[in-house]
Order: C-alpha cells, then structure tokens, then sequence
C-alpha cells in the first residue's frame, strides 16, 4: 500500500514543481511580454494572423468577444461535422467505416467542440482515421484554446485590464503553449510504444488456437493522445480511451498523460496571481484546491485499495477491486488518474469509473458537481474565481459592508452573473434531463445496472455532460445501435451546450463589467481576500453550494449502493 | 454585414488553424515516427523465426489452456474470434471494451463463480484477483507476477516440464515500474507464453 501512496506523492510534486515556470510562461506570453522562442513564433503567428483573416487584433468588448467565441466555434464544429458525414467517401479509411448515424455525429461534434469529448461510439468501428485525425484531433487544439482564451479574458477583466482580442488569444494558446508541448510529449509516446500509422489493423492467429484470430486495432494515434491530455479533452482513439494499452501503455506514458491533464490547470492558478500582482492569493487558492483534490484521492483510493467485500469472500482475503483496471496501473494509478481526470474535466479514463466501489465513483461525482478541483481548461479558473466574488458577496453580507473583489466593488449584476453561472446552469442542466430520463427509465435510460447504481449512471452522464468532462458509467446503452441511444444523443447535447456556453457568456461579461469599473482605494474596513481566513471560507462556499445541491442525488446513488455492499448485497 | 464579416473571419480563422494543428502536426508526426521509431509506431508487433507477426508485445492474446499461462477474463476475448462465426465484423477492425460492471451488480459475481477453477489439475492453485476481475481494455496483456507463480505448477504439469524450468521465464517476461515508481509490475502473458514455446515447442 505504502509504495502506491508514493506513486501518488511523487507525481503531485512533480506537478506542483512545474506550476511555477509554466504558469510565468503562461502570463508572459499572454501579457504580450518577450519570450525565448519569440523569432520562431512571432512569422508563424503573423502568418496565421494575416491569411486567417484576423486583423490587428484590436481588444473587443464583451459582446464582441463572446461573438467572436460563437462565432468561431460554430465554424469549426460545421468543418468537422462535414467531415465525419462524408467519411465514407473520403480517404483514410483502411477499414472500409461508413456514415454515422446523424445523432451520433451531431453528439459527437457539440461534445468536442465543447471540450468535453463524450462518445457515445467505439472508435475503433465508428470513426475513420480522416475523422479522428483531421476531425476530432482538430477540436481538440482549438476547443481547449478556446477555453484558455476565455480565462485569460477574464483575467484580464477581473484585473482591470481590456479583455483582448479573442482570435489572437486563441492562435497565441495553440501556437505557444498547446502545439510545441504536444509536439515534444507526443514523440515521447510513440518511442514509449503508442502507434503513430496509417496502416489498416493488422490480422494475426493467436497462438493457442491458430484456428482463431485476433485483429489488432492500430492508427495515428500518438499525435492525438498527447493534446487530448493535455487540452483536458478526454476522447479516446479507441473504445477503452487510456486503459486500451496502445493509449497507455507502461508507466512512463500513463505519468506523462496525469502531469499534461494537470500542467495547464495548476499553472492557470499561478498565471492569475502573475497577472493580479498578487502571488501569495494564488498560492492559497492553489492551496484550497490541492486540499479539496487530496481529500479526494484519499476517499477514492481506500474504498478502491479495501476492494468489493464480495469478492474479498471469494478470494479468501483483502483485495484492490481490479475490475475494469488494468495490471499494469493497479489501484493507485487508476485512481489517481480517475480523480485527476473528473477534476481537471479531461475526461480520458485508464480505468472503468462504472466499476469503481461506490464511494470512489461518489468522488469522481463530486467532482464533476464542483468543478474547480483544477477544473476544464481554462474555464475552471475561472469558476474557481466566480467562487471567491459569491464568498467575497457572503462575507460581506455577514460583515456589513458592500464587497470589494480585487479593488472592485461586487455589485447586483456580479452577484447574479455568478449565481447564475455557479448556482443555476449547472444543477439544471444535470437534475432536470436525469429526472426526465428516471421518469421514463424504461423508454429511455437504458442502465446495465440494477439498483441505486442505475441511478447514477444517469446523473453521470448528465454531470459528465454538463461539466464538459465526458467520462461515463460506460455500461449506459447510450450508443447506437441500442433503442435509447437517440434521446441519450439528444438530451446530453443540450447539457453539453448549457454547460459550456450560458457560462461562458456569463464570463465575459462578469469580466466586462468588472473592467470598466472605477478601482476603490483599500482601508482598514477592506475585507482582504488573500487570507486564510478568507480562502477558508471560501471552501466552505464551495464545499456546502455543492453539498446542498447535489447530496441529495449522491445519497441515493452511490451512498446508497456503499450501504447495500456493506450490508451483504 | 458585421455578420457575414464575422462569419467570415470565423471561418478562414478556423481554416488556417485547421491547416497548421490538423495537417501539417500530425504529418510531422508521422514522419519522424515512422523514420526514428518504425517498431514502435507500427504497433511493436513481433515476428517468428518465420518472419510473420505473431501479436503485439503491448497487446494481450486469449489463453485459457492449461498448458499456457493464462490471461486475465476479456469481455472481447482480446479482440479475436473465429472467422467463420465472426458475426459482428471485429476482426475487420478490432474492438475493446470492459464489462462496466458496477461492485453491486450481481452479474459480477454470478460470472466469477461460473468461471471454471484454475485449479483443473489439482496442484493447489489460489485463484489471485486479478485473474476474477476482467481488465478495462479486455487487451490487458499482464497479469500479476503472483497470478503468474500460482500457474507454474499447473502448466509444468500439463507441460511434463519441471516448474524450475519455468520459473526463471516469469522474471525474464516481466515488466517494472517506469524508473522502479510509476506503475505495477507485470507478467508480459503473451511473451512468456511464446517463451515457454520455444522452450517447448
């Protein structure tokens, strides 16, 4: 036990280690400061400025850049679904795939142009090597820098600074930061052993009955798994994502794919605190959240290591629960990589979360309920900062002043662009469709599990969709060709737009107003939001907004089933 | 027009990112895969004296004979089938997949306890849990080096070898933590099984 909790130890010190340089690098590079590789990007980006039609980049309003988000996300998203429609008939396409169905390309393409990578379909017969690669792998870049774009935005505001331009904030997170660590972690992974070729599977005998064959998936795979770590997008190229071993296959690639999920997330934290010259409130939000994220772990890893008392009876003795979790992870990085990826809204599993003990699935539920456990790309710390104005909002009510956040005062407009964001979007767009769907269970949920788990299949992939995460109770019937498919198509699309875009409106314009404001000089009365104290009482915000909301469903899911396991089935 | 100037701005914008992230890296990547590490990027698959491919060194193969070190349960029977009964088309692409089962889901254990005894011969195995528990690929190609010890005495048996003949093949096939830390170690199934072939045959 005590070697997996160093395991565990020694890969969050390497993340907290890189925090530093590359959240400076970060800030420099969208503060417009000098950096080493300057006379290598700076023709390229011209280039792209000038033949994507980008102009001077002048900084937008609030409405400007939020039109410019839809604007640019709508097109990508129509280049990808013609893509995948036309697949058929377009090359790279060793084993001869056909159209989708028109849901399953319309789900697949609002969950990756939302970051969230969702699959309701097997890769491996679904999606062509053109449409992974020249589809799906194109989201992947372009929806994460899309997410780092609006939080540098709201930065940007929340510090008083113009917004930016959006498309020059969008190219500067591809060209510098998403594109050369992609470019370095993916040859990393392919001399780690991830296939990176055109070539059709390849068809051997097996060895213990020649009679019998086995068909060995391949494909570009290498190039995709890196940015889909690294951009918290999630999607595997093959059905079983990082558990399938050309995704994942030792050690070495399975810690380079935990520190890319991570390295964004944590380093965005430190970004803020560069950009609000105040380094010592990153710190203690960092810290906040690395408590939140370690309680996690903790809980997920002792329920997943005691193992299924069941199973325990058969084997005559204590044991991890292995099901759906490969040898070569074991329980400590399944579940580290399993609370890592709910966290950071990557979504990528190298475990099967549906057959983790109940209390580890109730973890990596909380997290998609809360969010800022480091969160989506970009859009996390962003939440984590609409958290701290509601704490700023309910000190002050309790205090008696009117709020101040970063010099600035919070006013009706900010407590309801926050509350709307944080309190409303988010529930509605997961409780409400799971209601719907429980209502007619047999005509549209199709759960592959009796009980209170069936229940939390649904709210799962309502919270995965909503969260933009895209993990899943996988045993879920919600691809084609199974009868629910449809409505499970249909219905997370609408969380999947909910979760993504009313919040990224309220953003923008939480950060706009904020800008605009006049700065009002601190006194002795300020209530100071860089102290433990405050940072304190923000978790309990965070922690007691999400307790209320969603215990309720976490009681009748998963605390529920860990009762019946531990009552004896 | 703000709008179709919007629109189109959005659209070559996406064109020219498409072109850079969606062509010109991954052809970059290809390139220098296929040139510096070929074994790799085309599946580390493995050859017999023969030269044909016997199976990928990072994919596991279907074993449930007594003579051979058996894998852990596959929901996919590792990808492979009969190409005579091959109803659903898998060997035209391969698949993966788990069981998904939940802890409470009482297929779970209906399924561990129709599974036949490892102890077919009676050599005193203890079944290990990772041989219970199905993997989260079903390409799983390790099991556990105490899944592996547990099977010595069975297949020297069916084998007519003696167990020490075998022993030191599980450590030649198995496979560390990443720099000792990162990870669990394994018992490579599919390399100790052409292994024991050889010694064998």
């Amino acid at each position: 036990m005590l070697q997996g909790w160093i395991q565990i130890a020694l890969t969050l010190l390497i993340i907290l280690l890189l925090t530093p340089p590359l959240g400076g690098y970060m800030a420099r590079v969208f503060s417009g400061s000098e950096t080493r590789l300057d006379r290598l990007f700076i023709p390229l980006e011209q280039l792209i400025y000038r033949w994507g039609g980008m102009g001077s980049l002048v900084d937008m309003t609030g409405w400007q850049y939020i039109r410019a988000v839809l604007f640019s996300n709508l097109a990508m998203a129509l280049l990808v679904f013609m893509v995948i429609m036309f697949q058929g008939l377009l090359p790279l396409n060793p084993t001869g795939l056909g159209s989708p169905t028109w849901d399953t390309a319309l789900h697949t393409v609002i969950s990756f142009v939302t970051n969230t990578d969702q699959q309701h379909y097997a890769g491996e017969t679904t999606y062509s090597y053109l449409s992974q690669g020249l589809g799906l792998g194109f989201l992947f870049f372009t929806s994460a820098a899309t997410g780092m774009a609006v939080a540098i935005a709201f930065i940007r505001g929340l510090t008083g600074r113009p917004l930016g331009n959006f498309y020059g904030d969008w190219t500067l997170a591809i060209t510098r930061i998403l594109l050369p660590i992609s470019l370095v972690g993916a040859v990393i992974l392919v001399a780690a052993g991830v296939p990176e070729t055109l070539a059709a599977p390849v068809v051997v005998p097996t060895l213990e009955d020649a009679t019998v064959q086995q068909a060995i998936a391949l494909g570009p795979v290498a190039h995709f798994e890196i940015i889909k770590m690294l951009g918290e997008n999630g999607g595997g190229f093959f059905a079983s994502n990082s558990a399938h071993p050309f995704e994942n296959p030792n050690g070495l690639t399975n810690l380079l794919q935990i520190v890319a999920m991570m390295a964004i997330p944590t380093a965005l934290i430190y970004t803020y605190g560069i950009f609000a010259n105040n380094r010592r409130q990153a710190w203690l939000i960092y810290a906040m959240v690395f408590g939140i994220y370690l309680g996690c772990i903790g809980v997920a890893a002792i329920a997943e290591y005691q193992g299924n008392p069941a199973v325990n009876a058969l084997l005559g003795g204590p044991h991890p629960n292995l099901e759906g979790k490969e040898v070569r992870f074991g329980w400590a990085q399944s579940v580290l990589y399993a609370v890592t990826t709910t966290g950071t809204m990557c979504g990528a599993v190298n475990a099967m979360h549906d057959s983790f003990m109940p209390l580890g699935g109730a973890v990596l539920l909380t997290n998609l309920f809360l969010q800022i456990v480091w969160g989506g790309q970009g859009t996390g710390t962003a939440y984590l900062f609409a958290y701290l104005i509601l704490a700023v909002f309910v000190t002050g009510l309790m205090v008696g002043r009117t709020p101040e956040f970063l010099g600035r005062k919070i006013e009706q407009r900010e407590v309801v662009l926050t509350s709307l964001l944080i309190l409303l979007v988010h529930p509605i767009a997961i409780l409400i469709p799971a209601a719907v769907t429980l209502a007619f269970s047999e005509q549209l949920a199709g759960t592959s599990n009796p009980g209170f788990h069936g229940l939390s299949q649904v709210i799962y992939e309502y919270a995965s969709a909503a969260a933009n995460n895209g993990s899943g109770f996988e045993g879920l019937a919600d691809s084609q060709p199974a009868p629910t498919a449809l409505w499970w198509n249909l219905s997370t699309s609408v969380s999947l737009l909910a979760g993504r875009y009313i919040p990224m409106i309220a953003l923008v314009l939480l950060a706009d107003g904020m800008s605009r404001k006049p700065p009002v000089p601190m006194t002795a009365g300020t209530l100071r939001t860089d102290t433990g104290l405050f940072i304190g009482v923000t978790a309990g915000v965070i922690l007691i907004m999400g307790a209320l909301t969603f215990f309720p469903v976490l009681a009748l899911g998963p605390i529920a089933e860990a009762f019946q396991i531990g009552g004896g089935l | 027009m703000n709008l179709l100037k919007e629109t189109v701005r959005a659209l070559r914008a996406t064109l020219v990112l498409w072109v850079l992230v969606a062509v010109i890296y991954p052809v970059i990547l290809l390139v220098v895969s296929q040139v510096v590490f070929p074994y790799q990027a085309n599946g580390s698959l493995m050859t017999n004296a023969q030269g044909q491919v016997v199976g990928s060194a990072l994919i596991g193969q279907p074993f449930t004979r007594d003579r051979y070190f058996n894998g852990r349960p596959s929901t996919t029977r590792y990808s492979s089938a009969d190409p005579q009964t091959d109803r659903t088309g898998l060997l035209k692409t391969g698949i993966s997949g788990a069981s998904n089962l939940a802890p409470s889901h009482p297929a779970l254990l209906e399924r561990m306890q129709a599974k036949p005894s490892p102890d077919s011969q009676g050599v005193g195995m203890k079944p290990t849990a990772d041989l219970l528990y199905s993997s989260g690929s079903s390409l799983d190609p390790h099991i556990t080096p105490e899944a592996a010890r547990a099977q010595i005495d069975r297949v020297a048996r069916a084998r007519g070898l003696q167990p020490n003949q075998i022993d030191p093949l599980i450590a030649q096939n198995t496979e560390g933590r990443f720099l000792g830390i990162f990870g669990e170690p394994g018992v490579n199934v599919l390399k100790l099984n052409l292994a024991l072939e050889q010694l064998q045959p």
